[in-house]
């Protein structure tokens, strides 16, 4: 028998189901993410030319663009995961969420602190207030908060409503991130590998950053799916408590 | 409907004129952060002036942050907030008239006593107009984008801090371009770039007044359901 689409989605629904198929996924996962990270970095660090003009600090650049795209990737499976959490009540949808928020987190802080470290050599500052900058810098900021607002409120169910609203408000910045550089003319350069006109970079340096880029993002679908299960766990042990408390007469 | 969203909007800017813990009190919290500005910076005139566009506006935005906390907790603890909840306005209606209330018990106040302000940072008088203008334009969605985080943080204890790091990094681009409108026009540029801020900012403000109940209201069936 085939499920439908549909059928699926809700099939899934059913955390153990999730955890099983999980528990299959994640060795091979793991495993192609080291061989796709250890490819990349090879490339990145070693068997890849200097830039002619900014020598082997282009090199900050092959972790610092996937970084920004995962901290984007990460906040955008946040608030798809949300909006699936509101609208269909979907049990996985705000596990999802919430697990994705740390690790976008860090790969924003990731992407802040290299920008910051390349920034000092080229443009002979740690930090400038461009539209680019502080676009990142208010998507941390959202981060932080959301993570604040699952913190604070101690009913699971409730505190995932409350975050998936957060979220989708938040979801705002993300086309302002995107295309900040192109609306406020400032010190950040322009996009330079997806553009209507083909990637301005050259394919020596392109083939690097495309590996990093797939391994960053293999690395953050393990991260989460790790995350994920633990957050099931986490609401199994947490069940049993209370159940346990209810049956010590409390 | 509408008499029950005027009866609201009544009841609430009168609570707040009553308790004297409304306009007043963010006035006097705004003019204490102003005055500490020269103090910690020194009062060096030409260095005042500079930063005055963008001090006065941080201190509205901490101010009108500081009245945000009681925006729905005071009705959610006295029990008038599930009247409101069964009663003919929907939630979204309910979050228009509390986020208008917000405006005039401390947005309109805080304006209104914004040039006497300027004067102590030594703002050029010329720049007044356009500092006032942005504000009234600004203010409107600082109350509309804060009645998101203070529906969200409905409950929480110690939510008013909670609440203030949710709604600023929403509270940024009004900064942004009211901080730029007025020192467009100290700079000298009247016209063109004044305006374009200006503009941007009654952006901003009409998709807060659009988007930010919505958000509030969804937010409140979330969390006191």
């Amino acid at each position: 028998m085939s499920l439908t689409a549909a059928q699926r989605f809700h099939a899934y629904a059913n955390p153990a189901r999730f955890m099983a198929l999980s528990e299959r996924l994640l060795a091979p996962l793991s495993v192609l993410t080291l061989l796709t990270l250890g490819a990349g970095l090879w490339f990145a660090l070693f068997s890849s030319p200097p830039d002619y003009q900014q020598g082997e600090t282009v090199r900050i650049m092959y972790v610092h663009v996937p970084s920004a795209w995962l901290a984007m990737l990460g906040y955008s499976v946040m608030a798809l995961a949300s909006a699936v959490a509101l609208i269909f009540r979907h049990p996985l949808a705000d596990v999802a969420a919430k697990s994705a928020a740390p690790i976008g987190a860090a790969f924003t802080f990731l992407a802040l602190a290299t920008g910051s470290l390349w920034g000092k050599p080229m443009w002979g500052t740690w930090w400038e207030w461009d539209a680019r900058m502080t676009s990142v810098l208010i998507l941390f900021f959202l981060y932080l908060g959301y993570m604040a607002l699952w913190a604070t409120i101690e009913d699971p169910l409730r505190a995932a409503r409350a975050a998936a609203v957060l979220a989708l408000a938040g979801a705002i910045n993300i086309p302002v991130i995107r295309y900040s550089v192109v609306w406020w003319n400032t010190l950040h350069q322009p996009a330079s590998v997806f553009r209507m006109d083909g990637p301005t970079i050259a394919p020596s340096m392109l083939l690097p950053l495309g590996l990093m880029a797939a391994g960053f993002t293999l690395l953050f679908f393990t991260l989460h799916l790790v995350r994920m299960r633990a957050e099931i766990m986490r609401r199994r042990v947490r069940n049993l408590r209370l159940a346990r408390a209810d049956e010590g007469g409390l | 409907m509408r008499r029950a969203f005027l009866a609201l909007l009544a009841r609430d800017i009168r609570l707040a004129a009553g308790m004297g813990g409304g306009g007043g009190m963010a006035v006097l919290f705004f003019l204490t952060v102003v005055a500490i500005v020269p103090l910690g910076v020194g009062p060096d005139r030409p260095v005042l002036e500079l930063l005055a566009p963008g001090m006065l506006w941080v201190g509205l935005l901490l101010a009108s942050l500081l009245t945000l906390d009681r925006m729905f907790q005071a009705d959610v603890e006295d029990g008038s907030f599930d009247l409101l909840s069964m009663g003919p306005l929907p939630l979204e209606l309910v979050a228009v008239a509390k986020s208008l209330a917000h405006w005039v018990v401390t947005g309109l106040p805080l304006v209104i006593a914004a040039p006497v302000l300027g004067i102590l940072l030594n703002l050029p008088p010329a720049t007044m107009p356009y500092l006032m203008l942005a504000m009234l334009v600004g203010t409107p969605a600082l109350s509309f984008i804060g009645a998101v985080g203070a529906a969200l943080t409905v409950g929480v204890r110690r939510g008013g801090l909670l609440a203030s790091l949710l709604v600023l990094p929403f509270y940024i681009p009004v900064l942004i371009f009211g901080v730029g409108a007025v020192e467009a026009a100290a700079g000298g540029f009247e016209g063109q770039a004044a305006r374009q801020a200006l503009l941007f900012l009654a952006a901003i403000t009409l998709a807060a007044i659009a988007i930010g109940p919505l958000g509030a209201a969804a937010a409140l069936r979330a969390i006191l359901r």
